[in-house]
């Protein structure tokens, strides 16, 4: 038994070295994503078109799901067996990786493609780690957005864009009053944490949300902030409908493509339901900001570049990291994704409406990262129960909630 | 009596028996071990004693968890054996099409837990289904909401679960009465017992081990719950269907928290173990009692 389990695995090895050996012409890699949606497939092609111009050879391994890609990549690490590249988010959960030495640094790419001058340092400082580069970033999604039907807002008879609180919850009852869901509510836990945020933001400001997440501060100031989002999404509850809960992001745009809601809170990757539907920007449906909100939540994607013990991969990674970084590839990229280059410089004329906002914030550097970036997986759920049960429920106390949310961390 | 040892039986039977401990009780014990430890996306060698555990049971979702399993467990095994058992009789008064209503029964549990647990969210959720449809014909005040109505999820899964599981008690409790002599139904009449009274008294107690069994099954299945949750409320409202298996699989992954997922895991596996050792531990004894030894 046990000497032929041996065959058999001296047998696998040697086939594995057959085909690395048959590989060694063309820097192979082998790509671990969660991109399988329309846009997303559409997005990852670019860079795989590009990379493939340039002599590389691409093995897709797509699995449908970010949690189920994760899961398996987390797999496949600690059995030892990573793939050639990973399609993931900037931040804690990528550090975890970087700090266990699972990933291969790409100092010289970075440094040969002036990265530190072309990309914001709030991008920069979550793909370096202790001054090594080791994360290639694809583009960024804004996350704090306010998308909204121009045919339910022409029935329900507003003519602008809210840019406060009062006036936008004077619109959700213009809504209401005229017979049409207010708000899109998609009632699952991380979407729920999402409009958390976003209140948030609007309410402690950019550096009042760093504080809260990053230097985790506990101050008068910072439990007032999360009071006062706890009573504004206590009183959004009082706008949605009844199957709202567990709602899919998407079935929520479908209820703005279809102009039976109003607005929905959702990040940019909503416009590509949108596009799919044949719906304008501008002309069947709106985007904004979040009312009062000074700046925007993003987050970042990007490719996590494991340790294979393969030099062949890792050249193959390097070619990888300079095709993604390729001005021209950021932008081709984005528009199929929706999303925003990582790069500040390129050219931003082909982007839509929503986007150039989007890069306006970035350059301004008005933007936060997303709770996923700068809080770990373990915090990020913690996150969403807090949430949960307060929408669900929870207590009527605002005070004692604001105070218990600091728990999570 | 005792048999004597079979060579090469047992040199066949070694290769099951390797993948038995190897695999079974070997991942077990990492589990423990791990559950020891303060892991969290990789294993880790930093043991903290009972810590985890003492995390889990201050877990407001753990603790849901624990009690919504409970209440489904009961109300899905006793729904489904009644049921099952009620339709078997049933079945047993010589109708018409018999063969076409068992399979109509069984149906049910040839789909998988993940479809069942989609067709009932369809038809509870508000906006869809059974509610839309009762709207529209004109009953504006009509309310079935059970799939997003905090307090009446939980009886939303019991009800898909028992939708699903009757049938399968239902074939093995027909099995069972099909399997008593007609002798004793002769007696019966000629005695003038009524036929409920035939069910309750004579029947049932002849098929108890035929339902123990089919309970042992529905059982197994309440500890393992998963899809149908997953598929048809992920565990909200809230905590409202929160369940064991769930709480593992999202911090084993999605919170990539492996120390306090196999600290729930090995609660669980104490859990199943509690509940069947005592069983055959008295089955047993019975057929010990019986003098077979098995």
């Amino acid at each position: 038994m046990k000497s032929m389990m041996t065959l058999f695995l001296a047998g696998v090895a040697f086939a594995g070295l057959m085909t690395t050996a048959n590989a060694q012409e063309k820097p192979t890699i082998e790509i671990l994503s969660s991109w399988t949606s329309g846009g997303e497939a559409a997005a990852l092609n670019v860079i795989r078109t590009e990379f493939e111009k340039r002599g590389g050879v691409w093995k897709d391994s797509s699995i449908a799901g970010f949690g189920a890609a994760d899961a398996a990549f987390q797999n496949r690490v600690v059995g030892g067996d990573p793939p050639g590249a990973k399609q993931g988010v900037i931040g804690l959960a990528a550090a975890e990786f970087v700090s266990q030495g699972l990933f291969n640094p790409i100092d010289d790419i970075a440094v040969a493609g002036k990265w530190t001058d072309v990309l914001p340092k709030s991008i920069l400082d979550f793909i370096s780690y202790d001054g090594q580069t080791y994360l290639v970033p694809t583009g960024a999604h804004g996350m704090s957005w306010v998308f909204y039907s121009k045919e339910a807002f022409a029935k329900a008879g507003i003519a602008d864009e809210p840019k406060t609180w009062d006036e936008f919850f004077a619109a959700l009852d213009k809504l209401k009053a005229a017979g049409l869901v207010p708000l899109a509510w998609g009632g699952q836990p991380w979407q729920q944490s999402k409009v958390f945020n976003m209140i948030l933001l609007s309410q402690v400001g950019v550096g009042g949300f760093l504080k809260i997440y990053v230097d985790k501060d506990k101050s008068e100031a910072s439990v007032e902030g999360v009071r006062k989002t706890l009573e504004i999404l206590g009183k959004l509850r009082g706008y949605v409908d009844d199957g709202a809960a567990g709602r899919n992001w998407n079935d929520a745009t479908a209820m703005l493509i279809t102009a039976k809601a109003g607005v929905q809170f959702m990040g940019d990757w909503v416009k590509g339901e949108f596009i799919a539907a044949g719906k304008e920007i501008g002309k069947d449906y709106g985007c904004m900001i979040v009312p009062q909100s000074p700046g925007m939540i993003y987050i970042t994607d990007a490719f996590y570049l494991p340790k294979t013990g393969n030099a062949e991969t890792d050249k193959a990674q390097k070619l990888l990291a300079e095709v993604v970084m390729d001005p021209v590839v950021q932008v081709e990229f984005s528009l199929k994704k929706g999303s925003v280059p990582a790069r500040s410089d390129v050219d931003k004329s082909k982007l839509d409406a929503c986007a150039q906002k989007g890069v306006e914030l970035m350059s301004a550097g008005a933007i936060v990262p997303d709770q996923s970036i700068v809080l770990t997986p373990q915090q990020v759920g913690a996150l969403d129960d807090f949430v949960d049960e307060h929408w669900n429920g929870g207590s009527d106390d605002m005070a004692a909630a604001a105070e218990n949310f600091f728990s999570i961390f | 009596m005792k048999r004597k040892p079979n060579l090469s039986a047992t040199i066949a039977l070694l290769p099951t028996w390797l993948v038995a401990v190897v695999v079974f009780i070997g991942t077990m014990a990492w589990s423990i071990n791990l559950s020891l430890t303060n892991s969290t996306i990789f294993p880790s060698t930093t043991y903290v004693g009972l810590a985890q555990y003492a995390k889990l049971f201050s877990s407001a979702k753990w603790l849901a968890s624990l009690h919504n399993v409970l209440i489904f467990g009961i109300l899905y095994v006793c729904g489904c054996l009644l049921l099952g058992f009620l339709l078997a009789a049933a079945l047993d008064r010589k109708i018409r099409f018999e063969s076409a209503f068992r399979t109509i029964f069984l149906y049910p549990y040839a789909m998988s837990f993940v479809v069942t647990g989609l067709i009932w969210q369809w038809m509870l959720n508000p906006t869809l289904g059974i509610q839309a449809g009762v709207r529209s014909l004109g009953w504006e005040s009509f309310v079935l909401d059970w799939v997003v109505n905090r307090d009446m999820a939980i009886y939303a899964l019991v009800l898909a679960g028992i939708w699903q599981g009757a049938g399968l008690v239902m074939v093995i409790a027909l099995a069972g009465i099909r399997g008593i002599e007609a002798e004793q139904w002769k007696a019966a009449r000629v005695d003038g017992i009524p036929i409920w009274r035939i069910y309750v008294s004579i029947i049932l107690p002849q098929l108890g081990p035929a339902l123990a069994a089919a309970g042992m099954l529905l059982s197994m299945g309440v500890i393992k719950t998963y899809d149908i949750v997953v598929a048809m409320t992920n565990g909200g409202p809230g905590n409202a269907t929160e369940v064991p298996a769930k709480f593992i699989m999202d911090n084993l992954f999605g919170r990539q928290n492996l120390g306090l997922a196999t600290a729930g895991a090995t609660v669980l596996v104490l859990g199943v173990i509690m509940i069947v050792a005592p069983f055959r531990y008295a089955l047993h004894m019975r057929s010990k009692a019986r003098g077979g030894s098995r």
